[in-house]
């Protein structure tokens, strides 16, 4: 037998450890098919068995070689607990089980020499979250008598774009009592308040984000719901660029510029306009770094799209040659607008930060009204790839941070010029709606989401450390690889009919909370519907407070 | 809940007949208060529409501190008139000491002043008046403004009435509109300013209703307008939003029932006034109201017109004989003091109209 040395890994080490049954096991081999992480192989055991084959017992024992499945050893090639090999046995012989002991974030490191990275939400679990001490407390009754979700018509439509301050309308009365403009407004798409966070065509699969695009369009054709998605920063294949579907897409350009020579080249085929272009300058998971692709997910196509070699694909933490919010607004907005002729709402992204109401006055008072959007990404969001420490320690909570910018905003009578879009954790517990409504009372315009998009269509990740392994490119749902072999386990199909269904659930439970409250139109700002049973969170967010 | 009604008369018209008006709805409010802005003076005040009368209720004190402020801007008082009250034992009435309808000739260096620079004046006035009598309650200003007399106070309408001396008609206290409501505002606290009607610049406006928008419409009025204070009520919002549309803007009224029930995305598309409407549910979003309303509203150029929430959940209706036309809460008022009219010419508007009547009385529905 081979010598163990102290510091050698066991599977003792590792986060999460595999419970085998050899009795039930009949060596289909399905387990070690399925994993897409190499952590477990068949191997033979010397075994010792006893017998009794006689008609009375004559217990006897001998030795044999058994085949047995076994949990490998190896920081690289361990175990994330994604469950697929207790999903594919027929026999329930195997399943992960979650290790209390395990000395993962230290091995890791010691023998790497490296930074842990991982994909998912922050794993660090706090106490309750804020918003699920917010209820919606002001009930129509009586002489304001609440609304039937069911009969009433409902105005679920937020904007998307630069809105004037009315004394800058340029509308003047005429003599026959309506109003008239020759001048040129900047331009508002009224969209769905619930956009398809910015997921990049490699962070996803091409499946994965074809399915997206996909539920996008169907939404939008079949179902009424003018639902809008993010590319990403990572390009938009061209048949996209040139179809008409392209104007349910906003163009994401971020710090690495990816995929942006292909949608220049393409502007002049484009047959309709994108819904919106979002500029992003930071993201809520891991606030202050950029983008991160690695190699293994840099496949081909990816290449192709982007226009980069197989390499790590870093974005910079910032735009290389913004030093400023003016220069910003000035040279970014400008020319982004100019892009599209000043026809597509160009908005900003930007991560959640005790600095934020700072970076949002600045925009709201920009002179040239071409910032269309304030999109503030709180931390609990989920990321393709980050360091681990990044995705635990850094970051600020969405809720407190958007009520303080709207409040910003009503101080200076400036609340809805820039539209504001939150995101960050929302839909953590599976209801987004709820979760939507809330951020919408408190001031937000819209909300955005990205990991619950990934959740519907069977992403297994959690945030009790479950898979998380978006940065490997070994994705066992599909969704994050870029192998052919992972991604076609995802029915693309399949995945955009549960996004569809997702969305109409949820668009009626919006109107199930819309009316109670009596209101028939989205109640931005409406801080009096909500209540909480949290005297400190009452307090910061200027909510009553409710025992 | 409020009941709310307005006459506009081609003849002038005695306060009494807006009691009456109200009187009939007794059942539908709560008699907790009375309130009516006159507009288009007539009796004694007749010879001075041009002058800016102030209608205040105060203590002694109050007259003085008032007093002050009118004299030290140059104000320079041309008529005096208190109604005779009936302070007889009984009577649910919650009075202030004094009751005073003043009209002043402006400062001299306003003599030849434009009209905007003057009615600016008379704004500053009023909030300075209204901040310097804040303080333990001296007193309360309702309007100072031309043509325009404002009457509120707390108690049950028909002894406010008795109080006032109101029941009996006369030729010396009249008006050509008269606008009244029959309800403190017990949504809120008991206070003086919260009874509707309320009047900015010669703007008037009242509503059965609750304004469910209104945090959204008062934290964004608030940096609108100087004048856009109080909101004891949630009904000043309406008013505010008149205001900012018509006046400030410059918009025609027919837009202000885009502002405040906009329509629906999807029937905006089909029009060609698809841009306008569709900057103002941009632009005007926070002054959108919700929950169920009816307005009554009173332009400075004595215009009347009334409209409702995009749901009607709350009624209202139009009668009108040769020279008169009533709109209000529930028929039965209209049947009090229009008994003769032809009942089939009354309207009951929709969700999507906005009815007016013109200062020749001509009343128009306007679709939204």
């Amino acid at each position: 037998m081979e010598t163990v040395k102290l510091n050698d890994i066991t599977v003792n080490d590792l986060p999460w450890k595999i419970a085998y049954d050899a009795s039930r096991c009949t060596m289909c081999g399905s387990c070690v098919a399925t994993c897409s992480f190499r952590a477990i192989k068949p191997k033979v055991e010397r075994r010792r068995m006893v017998f009794s084959e006689g008609d009375f017992p004559e217990p006897q024992a001998r030795f044999s070689a058994v085949p047995v499945i076994h949990q490998v050893n190896s920081i690289r090639d361990y175990c994330r607990g994604c469950g697929m090999c207790e999903k594919v046995c027929p026999n329930d012989a195997i399943k992960p089980v979650r290790n209390p002991d395990t000395r993962h974030p230290i091995v890791t490191r010691c023998l790497g020499g490296d930074s842990i990275k991982r994909g998912g939400r922050k794993n660090l679990e706090g106490s309750t979250r804020t918003l699920d001490t917010i209820r919606v407390g002001r009930i129509s009754q009586m002489t304001d008598p609440s609304l039937d979700a069911q009969r009433h018509t409902f105005d679920l439509l937020a904007p998307f774009g630069r809105i004037l301050p009315p004394k800058k309308l340029p509308y003047s009365a005429t003599l026959d009592n309506s109003l008239e403009t020759k001048e040129k407004t900047p331009p508002v798409n009224w969209i769905y308040p619930v956009i398809i966070g910015d997921m990049s065509i490699g962070a996803l699969s091409w499946r994965m984000w074809e399915a997206v695009a996909m539920a996008t369009a169907y939404l939008n054709e079949e179902c009424g719901l003018p639902v809008r998605m993010c590319s990403g920063e990572g390009g938009v294949p061209v048949r996209l660029l040139k179809s008409k579907y392209l104007k349910y897409t906003i163009l994401q350009i971020a710090s690495g510029h990816f995929g942006w020579n292909r949608i220049v080249n393409a502007m002049p085929h484009m047959v309709e306009d994108p819904a919106g272009v979002l500029i992003k300058i930071g993201q809520g998971a891991k606030p202050g770094d950029g983008g991160l692709l690695m190699a293994q997910k840099v496949a081909k196509h990816i290449q192709a799209i982007r226009g980069v070699p197989k390499a790590d694909l870093l974005s910079p933490p910032n735009h290389q040659g913004l030093y400023s919010i003016e220069e910003s607004v000035q040279k970014m907005f400008l020319s982004f607008n100019a892009a599209f002729k000043f026809r597509v709402p160009v908005a900003i992204k930007v991560a959640a930060s005790a600095t934020s109401v700072s970076v949002f006055n600045n925009l709201v008072r920009d002179p040239y009204n071409i910032v269309g959007g304030f999109f503030l990404d709180g931390i609990d969001g989920g990321t393709g790839a980050a360091h681990e420490v990044s995705l635990d320690h850094t970051g600020h909570p969405i809720v407190s941070k958007l009520r303080d910018c709207y409040l910003a905003a009503v101080t200076q009578g400036r609340q809805g010029q820039i539209p504001l879009w939150a995101a960050g954790g929302l839909g953590k517990t599976g209801d987004l709606a709820a979760d939507a409504f809330k951020m919408i009372c408190l001031g937000a315009n819209g909300v955005f989401t990205g990991k619950l998009i990934l959740q519907m269509a069977g992403c297994i990740g959690n945030d009790l450390g479950r898979c998380n392994a978006c940065n490997t490119g070994l994705c066992p749902a599909g969704i994050t690889t870029q192998e052919p072999q992972l991604a076609h386990r995802l029915d693309p199909d399949k995945a955009a009919q549960n996004i569809v269904n997702y969305f109409l659930a949820m668009d009626q439970e919006i109107k199930k909370l819309m009316a109670p409250i009596g209101n028939s139109s989205l109640p931005v700002g409406r801080a009096d519907a909500l209540v909480a049973t949290d005297r400190a969170v009452a307090d910061r967010l200027q909510i009553q407070h409710v025992c | 809940m409020c009941r709310i009604g307005a006459i506009k008369s081609l003849d002038y018209v005695h306060p009494s007949r807006a009691l009456r008006l109200m009187q009939s709805q007794q059942k539908g409010h709560d008699n907790s208060g009375f309130a009516m802005v006159m507009q288009n003076l007539g009796g004694i005040f007749e010879s001075y529409k041009h002058l800016p009368t102030l209608s205040m209720a105060c203590t002694d004190k109050g007259i003085k501190i008032a007093e002050n402020i009118l004299h030290e801007i140059g104000f320079r008082r041309i008529l005096q008139w208190s109604p005779e009250v009936n302070d007889w034992p009984g009577l649910d009435i919650n009075a202030m000491p004094h009751y005073v309808f003043e009209t002043f000739n402006y400062p001299p260096q306003y003599e030849n002043a434009r009209r905007k620079e003057r009615e600016e004046l008379l704004l500053n006035t009023r909030l300075k008046l209204r901040a310097a009598l804040e303080e333990d309650e001296e007193g309360f200003v309702y309007s100072f403004w031309p043509d325009v007399i404002t009457l509120k106070e707390i108690g049950d309408p028909h002894d406010i009435g008795t109080y006032f001396n109101l029941w009996e008609a006369d030729s010396r206290f009249t008006a050509k509109v008269i606008t009244a409501q029959c309800r403190q505002n017990t949504n809120y606290d008991i206070v003086r300013y919260a009874a509707h009607p309320f009047h900015l610049q010669g703007y008037t406006a009242l509503a059965n209703g609750e304004n469910t928008f209104y945090l959204k419409n008062k934290e964004f009025q608030q940096r609108l307008h100087r004048g856009y204070i109080g909101f004891e009520s949630d009904s000043q919002c309406f008013l505010y939003t008149l205001h900012y549309v018509h006046r400030e803007l410059g918009w025609p009224l027919n837009y202000y029932k885009h502002v405040v029930t906009p329509l629906p995305f999807e029937e905006i598309e089909k029009r060609d006034d698809q841009k306008q409407l569709l900057a103002i549910r941009q632009s005007l979003a926070h002054l959108e109201i919700n929950g169920p309303n009816t307005i009554i509203g009173m332009l400075p150029d004595n215009t009347l017109f009334t409209c409702c929430d995009a749901k009607k959940l709350r009624p209202v209706v139009i009668g009108r004989d040769e020279r008169t036309v009533v709109i209000t809460s529930e028929v039965c008022g209209i049947n009090e003091i229009l008994p003769e009219r032809n009942w089939e010419d009354d309207i009951y508007p929709n969700e999507r109209e906005t009815i007016v009547v013109t200062d020749d009385l001509e009343v128009q529905r306007w679709k939204q």
